[in-house]
């Protein structure tokens, strides 16, 4: 049974405790069935009505089965079924399917994530759009009585040339959607595409400029009560007692006060008279339930010296050659070991959840999530009901980067729950930020050890041990191996080394940990690059000619490094003289999500600190749709890289984060932005991912161009931590 | 208190201290300016507070009384703000959009003042926080838009 099968078969309820395949790092390479499993349609096409409506003013709406949170999927699907349909995108409403079995379409489940929409689900918008459009050709030929093969289509126009008779998609609209589906359509050829492979406009961009998006924070519900909470310092504990009880409930505006698991809840007429009572109340905690507790003593610095320190065996990931033998019979061998830390996700969107019982027994949720039916299961199993009885209204998300998953102590829907229950009212919470920093599921803090062999003509071997445990093991119950978020990006390298092992000595995170943008990527590539980049200087090698002679053979991976060598004018490493800076440059690649990336970063220091001046990063996602929306991704990826990279660390003392909003936990400002120069190869390759694969190379390219640039081998993350010059 | 939002003077029974922000949103239900840290750290709060870009949840609401308040739900009613929204579009900034609200007014208030800045009065300008990493189209459209 193959990872995929695996999954199909694990109802959304139980899946949190399942095995879900690296959720986080989808690798996608098995074949999606792009329908989803109706027994009584088996020779049918594509379930159009679940997912298509056509109006009769000739519009249409799009119920997507991936959620939107600024990559643009919902511009894509419409560009992909406007094209088979032959309606131009900017006549599409789209809006995010509820849950159920039509949406599962990764094979009977989905998830927004592991940069999977569009490939995922390209075959199937396709062959909606095409069987929407069949079927209105067949209604103009039954009002028409011609034969529909007379009939062609222009944008939102059927047409038959030999009568000169044409009806827009509105007059027939009713009566197609009536017809059943066609069992087979024919797609369109690529030569004749008309949007796809061009950069359509967002649809939600004159929405967002104007402050007339809604998210779950703006949801409003009749007769709603506005609620907080102070989380416990650290999981595990819980109230026992509210010493100030009588003063908090006599707060102007304060309905009452819950005492949750783990956690106080005030609910007021506003929110703010919420937020100011729970900043008002003075709690005493205990000991309580928690499957995660965190420890009291735990911290950041110790558990990096755990992870350094551990000495189990590794569980063997990938091998060729034979890298021992290799090591011990060479004379040139470096090691070292590589650290990255927790990072927030730090979306801009606070979470929050809006509940509502309603008369017969069921419940709305109005909330952020990229999983809405693992949101039903959960939230029906928080209020004891039936999952059918929940309907999940997934909002546009300000932001996620893997944030709004099911992380059980990470999300506000089960308080919001239970105050709603507790108030008979519904209810909205919002978390403060303060809240987000102190449940988040940051990043785990991760560490790997390297040891290499060069020679004249390049690294000989290569051995890397990674430490620790991925979000995948912790959500899914995946094992160390087939648990790819653990080790991608030390993992899946393309670099022809003839000896060469990695393994991974499983350590358990006492935090809760999550999927951050890029996941294992996000802190592996870095690892792995600058360690290749040690080699490189061992031989005395240049380290980008290093990596061209790594891949002789491999041309989809040759082209883009030169490519990119290209596009930043030919490679140099440096140091060099501009605008009386002192910069230089380094390299890196990465391979995520089933794309291929190679950046080149330009540093200087300035007064001490490490200032990128340019990325320059070539994509290959092997097909398109929207090169708009994946320069914008890509340019978003390279953001966050160079954030994670320069300063973000989340440090926790005494089994607490000690940051708890941005003033203790920095993010990329405007002005430490790089000038950003993308490229897009379409070679052709299976269609991978967008949303996350420009991410990963930019850290390891940045530092390094400070190696490059100052000698200093930097193999802890953040660099604001380090003393340059 | 009476709070002038939007060329509308309004009646709001708040307590003094209670962030322009939350009056904003809850009071006029104006849910277009955005709460992200409530710090006055990332900006997409934003508000024009007789035309100056306003972190508006660390502004206690009786500062504002007597003050002509603009939230992004009218910026298209100045030719300056039209133009800023018209850039937004045109440079497909947006990518979340959480945020935007803050950097529009931001934009706005930088071009009212200054319709022809310097690289440097526009970094000092914009310097709200964007998670998407939306900063260079923001830089590409703010330069549009004075251009115009």
């Amino acid at each position: 049974m193959t990872l995929m099968q695996r999954l199909t078969r694990m109802p959304a309820k139980v899946s949190r405790r399942g095995f879900l395949a690296g959720s986080g790092a989808l690798v996608l390479s098995t074949t999606i069935p792009v329908r989803a499993p109706k027994a009584q349609e088996a020779a049918a096409g594509p379930d159009v009505p679940a997912f298509l409506e056509l109006h009769t003013d000739g519009t249409a709406r799009l119920l997507s089965p991936f959620i939107e949170g600024g990559q643009g999927v919902f511009t894509t699907f419409a560009q992909i079924i406007g094209e088979e349909l032959d309606l131009a995108p900017e006549n599409f409403t789209v809006t995010s399917a509820p849950p159920g079995p039509p949406y599962g379409v990764m094979g009977g489940f989905r998830i927004t994530g592991g940069s999977a929409s569009t490939r995922t689900a390209y075959g199937l918008m396709r062959q909606l759009g095409a069987s929407a459009r069949a079927m209105l050709l067949q209604a103009a030929a039954a009002e028409w009585d011609v034969d529909a093969s007379e009939l062609t289509t222009e944008p939102g126009v059927v047409v038959h040339a030999a009568s000169n008779r044409r009806a827009p998609y509105g007059d027939l609209a009713d009566a197609a959607m009536a017809l059943p589906v066609p069992a087979e359509v024919a797609l369109k050829d690529e030569a004749d595409f008309r949007w796809i492979k061009t950069a359509v406009p967002r649809l939600d961009v004159y929405e967002k400029s104007t402050g007339k998006a809604q998210y779950a924070i703006d949801v409003t519900v009749e007769d709603m009560l506005l609620a907080a909470v102070l989380h416990a310092p650290r999981l595990g504990l819980t109230p026992a007692s509210v010493a100030n009880l009588a003063e908090v409930e006599g707060m102007r505006g304060v309905h009452s006060v819950h005492l949750l698991n783990g956690a106080v809840g005030v609910v007021a007429e506003k929110f703010w008279q919420a937020r100011n009572a729970v900043a008002a109340l003075q709690v005493e905690w205990t000991e309580g339930e928690a499957e995660w507790p965190m420890p009291a003593d735990f911290s950041s610095d110790s558990f990096r010296a755990t992870l350094s320190e551990a000495s189990g065996d590794a569980v063997e990931i990938e091998a060729t050659g034979d890298a021992a033998t290799a090591l011990s019979e060479a004379d040139n061998v470096i090691e070292a070991q590589y650290d990255a830390p927790f990072v927030v996700h730090g979306q801009l969107e606070p979470p929050s959840a809006t509940a509502r019982f309603n008369e017969d027994g069921t419940l709305d949720l109005w909330l952020p999530n990229q999983a809405p039916e693992q949101f039903q299961g959960a939230a029906a199993s928080a209020a004891g009901i039936e999952p059918a009885q929940v309907r999940i209204h997934s909002q546009m998300l300000g932001g996620f980067f893997g944030r709004h998953f099911l992380y059980r102590t990470a999300n506000p829907f089960p308080q919001a729950i239970a105050m709603a229950q507790a108030t008979g009212r519904p209810v909205k919470l919002i978390w403060s930020r303060e809240e987000d920093f102190l449940r988040d599921a940051p990043r785990p803090l991760g560490l790997a050890r390297f040891r290499g062999a060069v020679g004249a003509d390049g690294p000989v071997a290569l051995e890397a041990t990674v430490v620790g445990e991925g979000p995948t093991q912790r959500w899914y119950g995946a094992p160390p191996g087939p648990d790819v978020s653990a080790h991608e990006g030390i993992s899946g390298k393309s670099y022809a080394i003839a000896n060469s092992y990695v393994g991974q000595v499983p350590v358990a995170n006492p935090a809760v940990i999550g999927y951050w943008r890029s996941v294992g990527h996000s802190m592996h590539d870095f690892m792995y690059e600058c360690f290749l980049d040690e080699l490189a200087a061992a031989g005395g090698l240049d380290p980008y000619q290093m990596r061209l002679n790594l891949l002789s053979g491999n041309d989809r991976l040759h082209t883009l490094l030169t490519r990119t060598g290209e596009l930043s004018g030919g490679w140099q490493s440096g140091p060099y003289e501009v605008d009386g800076t002192t910069r230089a440059r380094g390299v890196a690649m990465a391979s995520p999500f089933g794309s291929e990336a190679a950046a080149i970063a330009e540093v200087s220091l300035d007064r001490g600190e490490v200032r990128v001046h340019n990325v320059w990063t070539v994509l290959d996602p092997g097909q398109i749709v929207n090169p708009g929306i994946i320069e914008a991704q890509v340019q978003s990826a390279v953001a966050l890289g160079v954030s994670q990279t320069l300063v973000e660390e989340l440090v926790y003392e005494n089994g607490e984060p000690t940051a708890r909003n941005f003033d203790g936990y920095p993010i990329l400002r405007p002005d430490q932005m790089p000038a950003v120069h993308v490229d897009i190869i379409e070679s052709g390759a299976e269609m991978g991912g967008v949303g996350e694969p420009g991410l990963p190379a930019v850290g390891p390219a940045i530092v390094n161009a400070v190696y490059a640039l100052t000698g200093q081998r930097i193999r802890s993350l953040p660099l604001s931590k380090h003393s340059f010059g | 208190m009476q709070l002038t939002v939007n060329g509308t003077t309004r009646e709001v029974d708040v307590d003094p201290d209670t962030p322009l922000l939350w009056v904003i949103r809850e009071e006029l239900g104006l849910t277009g300016t955005k709460y992200g840290c409530g710090i006055a750290a990332c900006g997409a709060c934003t508000v024009l507070v007789d035309g100056y870009a306003t972190r508006s949840c660390v502004t206690p609401a009786s500062s504002a009384e007597g003050t002509e308040i603009r939230t992004i739900e009218t910026v298209e009613d100045t030719d300056v703000g039209r133009r800023v929204v018209e850039a937004w579009v045109e440079n497909q900034v947006p990518q979340c959009g959480y945020c935007q609200s803050g950097q529009v007014l931001a934009a706005t208030a930088l071009l009212s003042e200054t319709p022809n800045p310097t690289d440097e009065d526009v970094e000092a300008a914009m310097s709200n926080l964007c998670r998407c990493g939306t900063y260079n189209k923001i830089r590409d459209a703010v330069r549009s838009a004075s251009e115009a």
